[in-house]
């Protein structure tokens, strides 16, 4: 293989692996490559179309599963929507014993959602870049290797990270809810060293705060990064598959066989975590 | 891996869905499949319920059945009962009537013969008073001879 075409290969793989950006430079509107320089207040333009669009669709189902709900017999569509709302009240019920009108939604949310957006990761990886690519030449006059279409959000660090975020903020709001400002702060310094001795525990409390400080920020991070890691290696394998010719085809069945497992347990083991970490911060006992 | 303002959007994004799901999309559908869980509770609690009442009913039901075959039985053979004392005073009664009507026959037929026997012996006293005076060729008197014409009539 000539040298030419390696960088061919990488660019193609780089092409895949880059966010549609948006940013304004100097007071005007700029899209992808003169947004090098944007920093911070970039926007991710395809991140955000595709996963506003899935979970306004997660929403639109739901809402009209909720909306023609009758307590008669259910059709399929209803029982299907059903089914998923029980799967989560269930695990809702069965690990968070608090009372919260927001967990179960929470939880469904981020289930539904991820999943979507997950789902995207089956979609053969060069069909909507390329498609997007055509129309951003035909239509826009744009050379085609400058139009990026990342179709999969949670391939975005961003966007897990967002999610991540968001229930961090929820654990400390339901921390401080349920014991306080004080209790929280004593939680973090108490334990897991504690000494009936006053100076000694005072002696403690650097320690204590240190570990319970990154035991807590642990939980958002190994949140984002589970998701996003999975799904990006995942991507990055779609995408090595879909460089080598025609032995794609039974290589990219098996691993698309596979990645549906990959989809489901990663948006559901999202949900349990938020579960898990949000019944941690309400309960008393540490 | 670079974090920019996507994220802002991202968590606006995430907490809009969330907020959404919960004011409109998860009470209905938690409502609907409860207010369905309890009507099939109430449903089987029913069933659960008329299958006892049915139980009770049949079981009710077999008393009654039993009890009317008992009360049934009873008057068949309060009946038989009846028909076999009917039965006997008839057979008393026709046997009495029976004794009655021959008894009066027989005294009839007793008197009968009686009246008869005693016609009779008149007649053969007159017949022996007749051939007597016939024999004597005389009449004799009656009644100086009735001591002998009586003891006559007694042998006959």
């Amino acid at each position: 293989m000539a040298a030419g075409e390696e960088l061919t290969l990488s660019s193609h793989i780089q092409h895949h692996l880059t966010n549609a950006k948006m940013c304004t430079v100097d007071g005007s509107v700029a899209f992808n490559k003169a947004c090098s320089e944007a920093g911070f207040w970039t926007w991710h333009v395809d991140t955000l179309a595709w996963s506003i669009g899935l979970g306004l669709l997660f929403l639109w189902i739901f809402r009209s599963a909720a909306t023609k709900a009758t307590t008669g017999v259910p059709g399929k569509f209803q029982c299907f929507i059903e089914m998923v709302v029980e799967l989560v009240a269930t695990n809702v019920k069965d690990t968070y014993h608090g009372k919260s009108k927001l967990i179960a939604p929470l939880a469904l949310t981020i289930f539904v959602w991820v999943f979507l957006m997950n789902l995207m990761d089956l979609i053969p990886v060069d069909f909507l870049p390329a498609f997007a690519g055509f129309v951003g030449e035909q239509a826009l006059g744009m050379d085609s290797q400058d139009v990026y279409m990342k179709i999969v959000p949670t391939t975005d660090i961003n966007l897990t990270a967002a999610l991540a975020i968001g229930v961090f903020i929820l654990m400390i709001g339901y921390s401080i809810r349920i014991k306080g400002v004080l209790g929280f702060i004593k939680e973090l310094t108490l334990h897991p060293f504690s000494s009936k001795n006053v100076p000694l525990q005072i002696a403690l409390i650097p320690f204590n705060l240190l570990l319970e400080t990154i035991a807590l920020v642990a939980k958002p991070f190994s949140l984002a990064l589970r998701l996003f890691g999975n799904l990006y290696a995942g991507e990055m394998i779609f995408i090595l598959i879909g460089a080598i010719g025609l032995m794609q085809l039974p290589l990219h069945f098996v691993w698309a066989v596979f990645h549906i497992l990959v989809i489901v347990l990663q948006a559901f083991v999202f949900m349990m975590l938020t579960i898990v970490y949000l019944s941690m911060a309400s309960s008393d006992n540490h | 891996m670079n974090l920019n303002a996507t994220l802002l959007g991202e968590l606006i994004a995430f907490a809009v869905f969330v907020l959404f799901c919960m004011k409109f999309v998860w009470p209905p559908l938690m409502g609907a499949i409860e207010a369905r869980q309890k009507k099939i509770a109430d449903g089987l609690a029913a069933s659960d319920r008329a299958e006892k009442d049915l139980a009770l009913a049949q079981d009710k039901a077999k008393d009654q059945l039993k009890d009317a075959k008992a009360q049934a039985a009873d008057i068949i053979e309060q009946a038989k009962k009846r028909e076999a004392k009917m039965l006997d005073e008839a057979v008393h009664k026709a046997n009495a009537e029976r004794e009655n009507i021959l008894a009066i026959g027989r005294a009839e037929l007793e008197a009968e013969r009686n009246r008869l026997r005693e016609e009779l012996r008149k007649q053969v006293a007159a017949l022996a008073v007749a051939g007597a005076e016939k024999i004597l060729q005389r009449s004799i008197d009656e009644a100086a001879h009735s001591d002998i014409l009586e003891k006559l009539v007694q042998e006959l």
